[in-house]
Parts: structure tokens; C-alpha cells; sequence
């Protein structure tokens, strides 16, 4: 009677760590996107952040003292990589959490209860689709010049959800027609249950890799809009040592190849970790995938 | 919480018994008096398509009483499906009425539609698409307990999906409560929708071909299953099926009624229709099934059809729907004139010209 042949019921967390050191590839992409969050969340507290100018060192070689060498002002390029990786990855994530709320919310509601709600949803979703990202973030720069990340997080997650919206409420669309809804609607669940706890959770895997795309999409937006000189040089950031290193023509000179490199592959294994982690995730998700 | 006081302690008519004739007037004879929990009155749906109205149910009229069996049975696309759908309040018909205790769905107030709801539960045919494949049997059974609060807490949900199970004779129980569906087999998930109907402590049962999915062996034990919960706690059914077998072993204390083209055309007490089916419909019907014994297969009547097609919906054949297909068709009255659905005594009706009035 006791003897239970299935495994118990670990909870979502554990399903996730399950479903992530099950495969190879989930264990490199953990390993990828821990490492670079600890490089750019842990390292920050273990280097000194004072990284004064000087003019003697400047466009410096790769030494003992200046591990990445130094950039265009003598400032050590190693330090600013530790320092100006929060930024990014803060922006990514809070414009993802922003975009992909959003998108499920009101993708799941103009699917779910369609009529006169979807009819309106739809439209909102069409007009905002509509706004050109770099025209308004030009314009809000040029008048708020002192943009926290916070701001350019929230102009990011606000513009980029209706393309994520609309696909979610075609899937909606087509689950919602299953028996399964029909089965929970018999037993009088509500509207909100049924959206939330029955119908969206079929496609958890195919939400939880649009926010992992979104924060890759968002890195990318705040990186560009700092490559565009659209944001202010304020705090270190990768962004910025790409947008400084493009402007003073670091790609000219050997030696100052580090300091351009250097955040570009720092971005990029953040983002190959966590593509490559979110593939074990899909299948950790979904309860079809796990047993296999 | 889901026990419910059994209604009468003799000892309950089993579904198993159903191979010997029951004799008139013993059984849940009492039953049959008690008022309809769910009645269709006139109810008809009519579907709009680009080639014109299907009239997919031409106005009916049943009857589900507490612990009885009604059974729709029919061919392929003659409204049995959407016949249920209405009774259970998942459409809406496009005329006519259904009945919870009296009064029309349409008149319910919101908690007494709530009311209706709970009572009136439908066990789908495909049980790999009426279970919700990433949540676990206990999710599934306990949502709807928790959601009415007929179980307070996480331990007395469990204990209550624990009864459920084993009330469905999914047993053991522990073993299948943390399971996700594609652990389970066809026969299992059915269980477990009939377990999740259950929940809600329900008068009225719709069953749409609930057990035409599953194989033969696995379908006599559900079906057992079934005929307990009918006999111990008191459930109405509404039996929907093509397999005038399995509605006779399920329904055999019950009524038939048989559908052709969205209407009835012949309705009755089981053990009458099965043994002496009356209308040419019925008797087509019954002379297909299969004779297991190769004799008496051999010497058995068969009822030839003039045609083996189904008339299309859109356009109906005058006079009466089966004319275009019954052996015993008349010139004259048949194809001019619809044979209204009448009593011929004995509690049953009957729409045929031809063969009208008892005998």
C-alpha cells in the first residue's frame, strides 16, 4: 500500500533542477550562466572598484597588473568587465519578467474569453506593435538624461510584448478547445483557475523559453541602445565598453582588442547558457517529456 | 462529504445479472415514479452551416430520475452526442426547454445554476483528451473539492481523492494519486474521469460513449463499476451509445431510447425494446448485433435495409426520416406524413405508421 511506484511530487523548483542536471547539456548551460552571474553579481565585492584614469597606460597590453589590459582613458578593462555586467543582466531579466507578464496575461485572457475583451486586446496589441523601439527610446533619453536601468528595463519589457502575446493567445486558442477545459468548466472551476492553473501550464515549456529569448532580446536592445549612444555613460557597463571601444576605434589596434572582445564573449556565453539550459528546461516542464 | 446515504438497503439489482429477463414490474420499479431530476422537453439544436440548417436534434423529449438508467442509442451522427451536450448544459439548445428539478436552465438563478452544475456531470469518450496532461490524478481530483470547499486542507483533500479512487475501484489508491495521465492506461484514466464526475457529488451522470474507447474486458469492469455507483449511491444516468450490447447489459433496469436523425423513434423499458423491438429502426439495429453462438448466428433473422445510406441532414426526406430505408415501407402514408411519437402501452412509445399499436 505504502509503496509508491512514481515519484513524489517535488514541486516546481525541483522539477526545474531535475529537468536540469539531467542532461548534459542543461548541466554546461547551468554551469555557463552560473558562472557568469557569479563573474558579474560575486566578482563585484572581490575586485577593487576604484579604476582611476591614466594617461600613462593607456590602450595598455595584457600584463600581470592589468590582466584584459587597459582602455582608451588607462583604466584596467578587467575591472570593468566585473563591474558592468549587473547592468545588462538586470535590464534583461526585469524587461523579460515585464515583456512575458504582459504577454501571458493578456495573451491568456483575449484567448480564453474572446468576444468584445479579445476584439479590444487585439487592437491595443496592434497599436503598441507599432512603436518604433529606437525612435522612443531616443526620445525618452533626450529628455530624462539621467535613465536608470530600471526605466530602460521597463521601455523595453512595455514595447516588446505583442509578438509573444499574440502566440500565446493562439495557443490558447487551440487548448482551450480541448476536453480537458471542458472537464475543469464542468466542475465550475472559474474563469481565472482554469486560465491560470489549467491551460497555461500546458505551455509552461513554450512560455519559459520566450523569457529566456527575452532576456537575450532585451541584452541586446540595452547593449545596442548604449552602442547607438542612446543612454547615457554613466555606471560601467557592457554596453558601454563596446559602444567607447567602437568609438575610439579600438578595432584599429591590436592591443586594445581585449577591451572590445572582451564584453562581447562575456554576453554572448551568458546567452549561449542559458539557450542551452532552457532546452533541458522544456522538457522538465512538461510531465510527457520528463519520464523519457 | 462523498458518501451519500444509500438509498434502499435490499439488495441492489446488479448490472451482471442483466443476462436473464427481469421480470415486469420488480426492481426500482419505485424509481420510476420519482420526479426527473433533468428533462428535456422539446429540445432541439439546430446548427447554422453554409449549406443550410442541420437539424442535428429535432426536438426531444427524456426523462433522468435518480438511480435510473436512460440510454440513447443510435448510429453515428444522429444527435446522440449533442442530445447529452444539452442535457448537460454545454450548449444551449436552439428551441425547447431542459429541466433541472422543474425548472429551465434559462431560469436559473446563479447559485441555483451552480447548484445544476455540481449535479449534472459529464464523463467524456476520449479519456487521453478529458484529463489535463500536466497535472497529477490528486490535482486533477482534488481542484474541483477544494474549489467548492467539500474538503478542507491538503490532508483531507488527499483522503478524499483517496475514497474517490477506490470508489472507482482504481486501487490502490496511493499508488496512482501522484501519477501524471500518460503513466496511466486507457481503462485507468477513465476511472479517474468517472472518479473526477464523482467528486462532485453528482444526481445525474452523462456518460457519451464513455466506454467505446476502451476494450472489451477492460469495458464490462467500468461498466460494473459503473452500475455500483448507480445501485449504492442512487446517480441518474444518461447512457449514451452505438452498442445496443452494452446497453442492454448497463440499462437493462432501464429505459432505451432509440434516436434516428435528431429525433426519437422508439423508447421503452430495456428488456421490451431488446427483446421485442417494434419500430423497423430498432429491430435493424438489433438484428446487427453480433450472435456469438455460430447456430444460432446462422439461423437468425437479419433486417435487409432498402438502402444503407443516411439521408443527408440538410434535406430530409419527406414524410417519415426512415421511409428511404425501411423494409416495411408503405406507399401512402410514409412518405408524406411524419408518424408523431406515440404510447402504445406498456410505457412505450413508438413513431411508426406501419407498425402502430401494440402487437
Amino acid at each position: 500500500m505504502a509503496v509508491t511506484t512514481s515519484a513524489p511530487a517535488a514541486g516546481v523548483w525541483g522539477t526545474i533542477a531535475q529537468g536540469l542536471t539531467r542532461t548534459t547539456s542543461g548541466i554546461i548551460g547551468l554551469c555557463l550562466v552560473l558562472s557568469v552571474l557569479a563573474f558579474a553579481f560575486v566578482g563585484p565585492y572581490l575586485v577593487d572598484p576604484h579604476n582611476p584614469t591614466d594617461t600613462t597606460a593607456i590602450w595598455g597590453p595584457i600584463s600581470s597588473e592589468h590582466w584584459l589590459g587597459t582602455n582608451h582613458e588607462g583604466k584596467d578593462t578587467f575591472v570593468q568587465l566585473v563591474m558592468g555586467g549587473r547592468e545588462p543582466i538586470w535590464v534583461g531579466v526585469v524587461a523579460a519578467l515585464i515583456t512575458v507578464a504582459i504577454a501571458v496575461v493578456l495573451g491568456g485572457i483575449a484567448g480564453y474569453v474572446r468576444g468584445r475583451v479579445d476584439h479590444i486586446l487585439l487592437q491595443i496589441t496592434d497599436i503598441t506593435m507599432t512603436i518604433p523601439f529606437i525612435v522612443l527610446m531616443l526620445v525618452v533619453a533626450s529628455f530624462y538624461r539621467t535613465s536608470s536601468p530600471l526605466v530602460v528595463s521597463f521601455i523595453i519589457g512595455l514595447v516588446t510584448w505583442p509578438f509573444l502575446m499574440r502566440s500565446i493567445r493562439a495557443q490558447v486558442l487551440t487548448l482551450k478547445e480541448r476536453e480537458f477545459v471542458e472537464a475543469a468548466r464542468l466542475q465550475d472551476l472559474g474563469t481565472a483557475r482554469i486560465l491560470f492553473v489549467e491551460v497555461l501550464p500546458n505551455m509552461a515549456g513554450y512560455i519559459f523559453i520566450n523569457f529566456i529569448i527575452a532576456i537575450t532580446n532585451a541584452i541586446y536592445a540595452v547593449v545596442g541602445m548604449y552602442l547607438l549612444g542612446l543612454l547615457p555613460s554613466t555606471a560601467d557597463n557592457w554596453g558601454l565598453m563596446i559602444q567607447q571601444a567602437w568609438d575610439n576605434n579600438a578595432f584599429l589596434l591590436p592591443s586594445a582588442a581585449p577591451f572590445l572582445i572582451a564584453p562581447m564573449v562575456m554576453i554572448m556565453l551568458f546567452q549561449i547558457g542559458l539557450v542551452t539550459m532552457t532546452r533541458s528546461l522544456e522538457q522538465a516542464l512538461d510531465p510527457r517529456l520528463r519520464d523519457r | 462529504m462523498i458518501e451519500q446515504p444509500v438509498p434502499d438497503t435490499t439488495p441492489a439489482p446488479r448490472p451482471g445479472r442483466a443476462v436473464s429477463p427481469a421480470p415486469e414490474g420488480r426492481g426500482p420499479v419505485d424509481r420510476r415514479t420519482e420526479p426527473s431530476v433533468l428533462s428535456l422537453r422539446g429540445a432541439r439544436q439546430v446548427f447554422s452551416t453554409p449549406r443550410g440548417d442541420v437539424p442535428a436534434v429535432a426536438g426531444v423529449d427524456l426523462d433522468v430520475r435518480p438511480g435510473q438508467v436512460l440510454c440513447l442509442v443510435g448510429e453515428s451522427g444522429c444527435g446522440k452526442t449533442t442530445t447529452a451536450r444539452m442535457a448537460a448544459g454545454l450548449a444551449e439548445p436552439t428551441g425547447g426547454e431542459v429541466l433541472y428539478r422543474g425548472t429551465a436552465l434559462r431560469a436559473l438563478g446563479k447559485q441555483e445554476r451552480a447548484g445544476f452544475r455540481r449535479a449534472v456531470q459529464y464523463i467524456h469518450q476520449d479519456p487521453y483528451a478529458s484529463l489535463n496532461p500536466v497535472r497529477t490524478v490528486h490535482s486533477t481530483l482534488t481542484a474541483g473539492l477544494r474549489r467548492h470547499g467539500l474538503a478542507k486542507g491538503r490532508d483531507q483533500a488527499r483522503r478524499a481523492a483517496i475514497d474517490l479512487l477506490e470508489r472507482v475501484d482504481l486501487t490502490p489508491a496511493e499508488d496512482h494519486l501522484d501519477k501524471y495521465p500518460h503513466q496511466l492506461s486507457g481503462g485507468q484514466r477513465q476511472r479517474v474521469a468517472v472518479a473526477r464526475a464523482l467528486a462532485m457529488d453528482p444526481e445525474v451522470i452523462i456518460a457519451d460513449e464513455s466506454t467505446s474507447m476502451l476494450d472489451v474486458s477492460i469495458r464490462v469492469s467500468l461498466l460494473n463499476t459503473l452500475g455500483a455507483l448507480r445501485d449504492d449511491l442512487g446517480v441518474g444516468f444518461c447512457f449514451i451509445t452505438h452498442d445496443l450490447a452494452v446497453a442492454k447489459y448497463f440499462a437493462w433496469d432501464g429505459e432505451i431510447a432509440v434516436m434516428y436523425l435528431g429525433k426519437v423513434v422508439e423508447q421503452g423499458p430495456t428488456p421490451d425494446v431488446v427483446n421485442d423491438p417494434r419500430h423497423p429502426y430498432t429491430r435493424a439495429l438489433v438484428s446487427a448485433v453480433c450472435e456469438p453462438d455460430p447456430d444460432l448466428a446462422r439461423t437468425k433473422e437479419r433486417v435487409r435495409l432498402r438502402s444503407a445510406d443516411i439521408p443527408d441532414l440538410t434535406d430530409l426526406p419527406s414524410g417519415c426520416d426512415f421511409h428511404p430505408r425501411c423494409p416495411l415501407y408503405e406507399q401512402g402514408r410514409c412518405d408524406t406524413e411524419r408518424p408523431p411519437l406515440v404510447e402504445t402501452g406498456g410505457r412505450r412509445l413508438l413513431a411508426c405508421h406501419v407498425v402502430d399499436g401494440p402487437g
